[in-house]
């Protein structure tokens, strides 16, 4: 396994919930990285957020890791829960609510 | 770079040959756009599953000739 992966599998293993972002969970940089991080603190989630503008080796790893063409990308105990658009259905319809809740994370 | 709309229809409409399928262009730059995509082939599959699908219709225009494109998949 590459270094990068090896360095993004530590985050998604160490943290429940990891938000791959552009900017920061409080200053996000794009209106999709936003929307999600928004999504989660309505929730009242704790996150990890990862900017992927500061690290340009995750940038690109994330989108080979995860067979993902864009950013953000959410994962939730190890498993990748789907970018911008997924992240808004979920919440707008409760999955989100429920994987969160069946996955035991506190909110 | 952006990218026409008959042509994003057009490979969309290649992949998935039984779809119904809308185009919005959000910005009115060919650069943004959102589609809904309503196929049989989406029956049974999450919705990761889906968008994957619809990625690899586009693969090589996402990120590249698209700059943002908003997927809504939703089962016939």
């Amino acid at each position: 396994m590459s270094e990068v992966f090896t360095k993004i599998k530590g985050h998604i293993e160490s943290n429940d919930v990891v938000l791959f972002m552009k900017g920061t969970a409080e200053a996000p940089q794009c209106g999709f990285s936003s929307l999600v991080a928004t999504v989660l603190s309505r929730l009242g989630v704790e996150y990890k957020d990862i900017n992927v503008l500061a690290d340009e080796e995750i940038r690109q790893g994330i989108k080979d890791f995860s067979d993902w063409p864009t950013i953000p990308q959410l994962y939730v105990k190890g498993e990748f829960v789907g970018g911008c658009d997924i992240v808004k259905e979920m919440y707008e319809s409760g999955e989100l609510q429920a994987l969160l809740k069946g996955k035991q994370i506190s909110s | 770079m952006a990218i026409e709309r008959e042509k994003l229809n057009e490979m969309l409409q290649a992949a998935f040959q039984d779809a119904e399928i809308e185009i919005t262009d959000l910005a009115g730059d060919n650069d943004h756009y959102k589609v809904e995509i309503i196929s049989e082939s989406f029956k049974g599959k999450n919705k990761v599953a889906q968008h994957r699908m619809v990625n690899e219709a586009l693969r090589g225009c996402l990120g590249d000739q698209l700059h943002a494109l908003s997927i809504k998949t939703i089962e016939k």
